[in-house]
Formats: structure tokens, sequence, C-alpha cells
């Protein structure tokens, strides 16, 4: 599937594993929204542009229920 | 009011997370424990309670709800008499199925859209006690800053939005303390003050049937599960839980807080220098000084790597000592304050992730912003007093202010 992006990294977060901590929304607001009921969900589909990467990245690496991923 | 026990000679083999000694050395003793080969305390205190103290072994317990019920979450001498799955506070005392029922019901309201516009609000309060402490003479005035501004700031949030008065602040305060720290008494000693809170709470629910308002009571008893409304012990439970939880938790993360930068001169010179740090430097503090310790039942027999858990006692969830844990943390021991790969779990693991900690994390942010901002330079200026039991924080905290904004 051609992307935009030749490195084409997306995020995921996987509605099972969120409970709703909130840090990737507090730290990747670009990449994720909250829903009403304060679960994570990827903005669009996902894709991480360049200046995104670090963010997308910070957003993994503080999720305490590691329900967030990256994908190449 | 007497101790049941006494003070701990044998952390591993007698731990007492409500003997004083515990939360003025926890770091140590949680290290200690863990160097010392025992990632598992135990006692024969309250009826038998164990003490898993490592990052794996806690998130563990949090997510096998089918071994530990949430039945009890304050470990003391009795044993809930309500029964699973709602338990006496849904939802944090409730487990799956129902759990997910009641807890859904009150997300909305604590959800970070929902949380954010209380934040003109929470720095209007912080500023109002702050200008309340007076003149202040740098290098010369002392001010408590537990006494004087921490405890004051999640009960005034949580009783407006509960729509209790204000002005019974120093009852709820009191009802933290009775509830969360006297727990080593004999548990006729705890039922008194349960029933005046329940009481209390009966009449809010009756005044807020008469005259419904803008806020959580109205908000619970208008609520349904499945098309019913709740149950009137439901409506009830989930105000002892929003009320108890929501006041002496972030108090003491506001105050474990200022306790650190007071002795931590180059952190407090950053954070006010660098204001952005905040992003990082708040889930540090949490990290580092977690206020909250859970509890689970063990809901039947179970042999816990190697530990012989038995039906009915207790299991303490130390997520500040998980947050502390080298194998899971690079410089565990330290307070990295621009830490940016940070999975603390200083509001649990699994589903009862704290339901109010978007609500905790906008108190603890502002009134730091606000101290520090107020106080640039202090120190510490006597002994801090800790607060004893699951919920750790200092309950007096002198401070000498060393120069003013």
């Amino acid at each position: 599937m051609a992307t935009t992006y030749d490195h084409g990294m997306r995020v995921e977060v996987n509605a099972d594993l969120c409970q709703g901590h909130n840090r990737c929304y507090a730290l990747a607001p670009e990449l994720f929204d909250v829903d009403d009921y304060g679960t994570a969900v990827v903005i669009g589909d996902g894709t991480v542009t360049p200046e995104l990467e670090d963010k997308a990245k910070l957003a993994v690496a503080n999720c305490p229920e590691y329900a967030i991923t990256i994908v190449e | 009011m007497t101790s049941a026990y006494g003070p701990v000679s044998d952390w591993a083999n007698d731990i007492d997370h409500a003997e004083p000694e515990y939360n003025e050395r926890a770091h140590e003793i949680w290290d200690e424990l863990r160097e010392g080969g025992c990632p598992v305390a135990h006692t024969d205190r309250y009826g038998g309670m164990w003490a898993p103290l490592t990052h794996e072994l806690v998130k563990e317990v949090a997510y096998d709800t089918d071994h530990f019920t949430s039945r009890g979450v304050v470990v003391n001498t009795g044993r809930p008499i309500a029964e699973a799955p709602v338990g006496p506070a849904p939802p944090i005392t409730s487990d799956p199925p129902f759990h997910q029922h009641a807890r859904r019901l009150l997300l909305p309201p604590f959800s970070p859209k929902a949380i954010d516009p209380w934040e003109p609000e929470v720095r209007r309060l912080c500023n109002q006690l702050l200008d309340e402490m007076g003149d202040i003479e740098p290098g010369d005035t002392i001010v408590d800053a537990a006494i004087q501004y921490a405890q004051h700031i999640p009960v005034n949030v949580i009783s407006r939005m509960l729509g209790f008065p204000v002005e019974d602040d120093d009852y709820f305060r009191r009802c933290v303390h009775e509830f969360l720290e006297l727990v080593n008494v004999p548990v006729e000693e705890r039922e008194q003050s349960d029933l005046n809170l329940d009481a209390y709470l009966d009449r809010q629910i009756e005044e807020h049937r008469q005259d419904p308002r803008d806020d959580l009571t109205t908000y619970l008893l208008n609520a349904e599960i499945g098309g019913n409304k709740l149950s009137h012990e439901h409506v009830r439970g989930s105000m002892v839980l929003l009320l108890i939880a929501g006041i002496d938790t972030t108090w003491s993360a506001i105050g474990s807080s200022i306790w650190h930068l007071a002795q931590h001169p180059d952190d407090l010179r950053r954070l006010v220098d660098e204001p952005d740090l905040m992003l990082f430097a708040l889930e540090e503090f949490l990290r580092a000084y977690a206020p909250v310790t859970m509890a689970r039942l063990v809901a039947k027999d179970h042999d816990f790597h190697g530990c012989p858990m038995k039906e009915d006692e207790w299991v303490l969830l130390p997520f500040p000592a998980a947050n502390r844990d080298p194998e899971f943390f690079d410089d565990a021991d330290e307070f990295v304050i621009d830490r940016e790969a940070n999975r603390h779990a200083a509001f649990g693991l699994g589903i009862h992730r704290c339901l109010g900690s978007n609500l905790a994390r906008l108190e603890l942010k502002i009134a730091i912003e606000e101290f520090i901002k107020r106080f640039p330079k202090f120190e510490l200026a006597g002994d801090t007093r800790w607060s004893v039991g699951q919920i750790r924080g200092p309950r007096e905290l002198p401070i000498r202010v060393l120069d003013t904004a």
C-alpha cells in the first residue's frame, strides 16, 4: 500500500489493553485522542510523520499497559 | 485508640505498613527486602497478609482477578461484609464482570475532557491558599506545605464535584484518617466511623433527591446499569470511594513533591527555569513518590510463586515499590527530573486504574506550578511527619521560604 511517507510508520492502540492512563494523549496529542471514557484512540489512520517520530516513541515508552505499538 | 500490634523487627516475616516506621523508611525497606532475596513479604497480622515488592509480581496480582478479589482494598483487622462482585464501594471494590459496568458509568465525568475545565479553579484555589499564608519574609518565614497547602486542594475539588459543603472538609479529612490510617485497631473501633460516614452520605443523598443539581451525587442517582437505577448502597458506596480516594492521595503526592524539591535545589531551579519540563517531571514525581498502595483479598487458596496464600488473607499491592524496582527501571532509586521513558504504575495497573488519575494529575501539576512560582527557593525547616498506612505522604511539612516571586 502506498503511503505518503517512505518509512510508513504508524501507531496502533490495543483497545483491550488500554486502561485509560492517558499518557499517550498527554505526550503526543498530535497522534492520539481520547474518547468520552478516557480510552485512547489514534488520530486518523495513525500515520506518524517524520517530525512526530520521537513523540510516537515516547508514547510507546510511557504506556504502563504496553497498549501502544509502532508498526512500520 | 490502641494499635492491635506493635513495632516491627522483621520486615520480611512480619511486615506492617501501618507501623509509622514503614512510611518513614519505605524506600529503604523495599530495597532491603528485595536485595535480601525477599520478593514477597508476609505477616500474620491482620489475619494474614502478603506483600509482593517487585514490579513483575505486583503487576501479576493486579492483573489476576480470578485469584485475587477487590472485595477489600484497605487492609485492616476485619473483613468486609459486602460480597463480591460488587463489594462495599463500587467500582474499586468490584470484580469482573460487574466491575466494568460500575466503572464505565463513572469514566465520563473523570475523562480528560471533563476534568481539564477545572484547571482555572484549581489554580485560583492554590493561589488563595498561598495568599492566606500572609506576609512572607524570605529566609525567615516557615510555612507548613502539608497543613497550609496540600491538604486543602483535593478535598475542596472533590467535595464540590460531589456537591457537598466545602466547609465540611475537616470532617472529610477525619474520615480519611479513620478509614485509611487507623487500620491496626480492633475492628469495632472502625465500625462507628463507617456508620457515621454512611449517615452523612444518606443525608446528602436525600437532599440531592429533593433538590437535584449538576454534580456527581445527582449523576449517580440518575445513573443506570442495564436499564436499572443503582441501589442506594451502590450510590453510597461509590460516594465513599470518590470522597475517600479523592482526598489524601493527591494531598500526599503534592506534599511528597514539595518535600523532594525542598531538598534538591537543582531540581527546583530547573523546574522554575524550564516550566515545560513539567511534562516529564510530573510523571517522575508520581513514579518516585507514588502515594497509593492498594490491596486485594485472596479469593481462593493459591500457591503464588511458592507462597501458600490462603483464602481471605490480604495481599498488599505496593505500586510505589513497583515504581522503585531496579529490575524494571534504570536508576530506580534516583529522581531523574527529565526521565523520558517512564512506565510508572502510580495509578495502578489493569482494570482498576485509578478512576481519578486525570484529576489527580491536574491537581498535582497545578499545585507544584503555583507553589514554585510563588516560592522559587525553599528548604526543609524541621521534621516531616509521614502518614501511616496505604497512602504515603507528608502530614506535617515545615518549609522555610528562601525567595518569593
